[in-house]
């Protein structure tokens, strides 16, 4: 009786959870299907879930026309370097704000929580006059360093070293290690995970950011892919054939990092320390 | 001798924060206070003349702020708890002793994550085209009439919601697997033996154990939702007319294209006083709460 119980319920739940996880699929599905369809076909009732011809023009033309290799140039170059400068400047003050007692540190935490309630989004304006006044507007360093510093990030480090006990620090200090060669030599390998899942995090953020690039960049040369898509998406009259084979075409680093980094990122809520 | 190595400890310290410190006060602090600043004078982008509390009081009596700031206010409400229920439900299910091929689906439920919030817009806009959408195709199909998903305030409401939800269940998803795993197994053992059944296991043992979770993903989302921006730009553009205008379209609208500065940055303290007192209330619950 118990065992036929348990073969319903697994039944269910798994039916359930198969039906849920198909329509979380299928947005992406039909925006893959749809990009490969000619643009006869993208429009004529009765629609087919897989197309007739399937081709790949529409990649060639999205490719061609919108000058994708220089928005993904320029998108990559602040993504990698905004990660970069972000988990070296998160990882040095997450440790101290870990592992140094002086009040002006304590203050400096609440400053850095507090960002997180007058997100960028929120002041756009203020922030533009600034950018301009520093010089950085349209420009990639623009975008790149007013994005390395992360609430998350430093949070996500220092709760990470709030882990590491004290004594290790105190005997490598014994021993005669200075502070640099410490966090260098000593605590930067042990938090290699959240190095990790913070590159990932910070990844993520840059490549799909829509807000920085929107108040900086103003030359079409500099767009990132994201604004470069809000363009066509805001005409008045949609390129669908562009737009859906150009989104595909924005996504696939994304994709690539995901099958690399798969473990990782799966696993996120174990170590970030996000789940409390 | 010990003088000098705290001195050392706090050279280095302080070498540790610099370049967050630096960048803290000039894109935070400065913009900031700037804002502060704006919001008291009829800026737009010529001279700035102090006007005191006149772009408060005329936004207070703005229909147009009222229509974004409510919009807005109803998105948070309804989308907060669509996610919390489809991220909760949908890690329930992975980790329940009930269910076959996890590995998979918790692929399939991840891939939003990857996907930007302007790209999300694109895709779910395409779904639900009026002439040409696959819905609106389902719908004739089993006989029904289009539906004017963009040309209805509502209905272009519900759309953006719906994109919502699917964008935003990843990673909550992950945070509520890492807290379901971690209630000990005991408990469900316990309550077995006592003759529970599934629906009291969750209502009284999982979600108990997982407050705090939810507590802080259910901030994160509101936080979240309060400044929604690039998703609404794809999606709807904030139409049909400005029926889906959210708030921080809102201030970019008046910002930049009208070039009313003074005016958004009213606006913008304003978003940032509810954004604290949502801060606020987590804070009152952690202390009398967990930690």
């Amino acid at each position: 009786m118990n065992k036929l119980n348990d073969r319903v319920s697994t039944g269910l739940l798994t039916t359930a959870m198969y039906v849920l996880a198909l329509m979380y699929l299928f947005p992406i599905a039909w925006l893959l299907l749809s990009s490969i369809k000619p643009g006869s076909e993208l429009f004529s009732y009765p629609l087919s879930i897989f197309p007739d011809t399937p081709t790949l023009e529409n990649y060639g033309y999205a490719w061609s026309t919108m000058e994708f290799i220089k928005y993904f140039i320029n998108t990559l170059i602040v993504t990698v370097v905004t990660t970069v400068l972000t988990i070296i400047a998160s990882a040095t003050c997450g440790f101290a704000l870990a592992k140094y007692n002086y009040k002006w540190l304590s203050v400096f935490f609440i400053c850095i929580l507090a960002t997180t309630m007058l997100p960028t989004e929120v002041i756009m304006n203020p922030t533009f006059m600034v950018i301009q006044y520093l010089g950085l507007y349209d420009s990639l360093a623009g975008l790149i360093i007013p994005s390395i510093n992360t609430a998350t990030g430093i949070f996500m480090f220092r709760q990470y070293f709030l882990t590491v006990p004290d004594d290790l620090l105190e005997s490598a200090r014994i021993d005669g290690a200075g502070e640099g060669r410490i966090f260098f030599k000593l605590m930067m390998p042990i938090a290699k995970p959240i190095t990790i899942t913070l590159a990932i995090f910070s990844f993520q953020w840059r490549w799909n950011d829509y807000v920085w690039p929107l108040i900086v960049l103003s030359d079409p040369n500099k767009y990132t892919v994201q604004v470069a898509l809000r363009s066509i998406v805001g005409a008045d009259n949609i390129n669908w054939v562009l737009l859906l084979s150009a989104s595909v075409i924005s996504i696939i680093p994304m994709i690539l990092l995901f099958i690399v980094f798969q473990r990782y990122i799966m696993d996120t809520g174990a170590t970030s320390g996000m789940k409390d | 001798m010990n003088g000098r190595i705290k001195d050392r400890k706090k050279g280095w310290a302080f070498l540790f924060i610099l370049a967050n410190v630096v960048l803290f006060l000039l894109f935070f602090a400065w913009p900031g206070v700037l804002g502060i600043y704006y919001s008291f004078t009829d800026y737009t982008g010529v001279e700035a003349n102090f006007i005191g509390f006149q772009n408060y009081i005329e936004l207070f009596q703005d229909s147009s702020f009222y229509k974004a700031m409510s919009r807005t206010f109803l998105y948070t409400a309804l989308g907060v708890p669509m996610i919390y229920i489809a991220s909760l439900g949908i890690s329930v299910l992975l980790v329940s002793n009930y269910t076959k091929g996890k590995a998979v689906t918790k692929t399939i439920f991840f891939l939003p994550w990857l996907i930007s919030p302007i790209v999300t817009g694109v895709i779910w806009r395409w779904m639900f085209g009026e002439s040409f959408g696959f819905i609106n195709y389902l719908i004739s199909i089993i006989g029904g009439d289009p539906i004017p998903w963009s040309s209805n305030g509502d209905l272009a409401f519900m759309v953006v919601l719906f994109a919502t939800t699917w964008a935003n269940t990843a990673f909550n998803m992950l945070i509520f697997i890492a807290a379901l795993i971690n209630i000990p197994k005991s408990y469900y053992e316990a309550a077995e033996l006592d003759g529970a059944n599934g629906w009291h296991k969750f209502w009284y043992i999982t979600l108990p154990s997982i407050r705090g979770t939810s507590f802080m993903v259910i901030l994160l989302a509101v936080f979240h939702l309060m400044k929604e921006f690039p998703l609404v730009q794809a999606l709807t553009n904030g139409g049909p007319g400005t029926d889906n205008t959210f708030i921080v379209q809102y201030i970019y609208q008046t910002g930049f294209d009208q070039m009313r500065v003074g005016y958004a940055s009213a606006v913008s303290m304003i978003l940032f006083i509810i954004l604290l007192i949502f801060a606020l209330i987590q804070l009152r619950f952690e202390k009398r709460g967990r930690i």
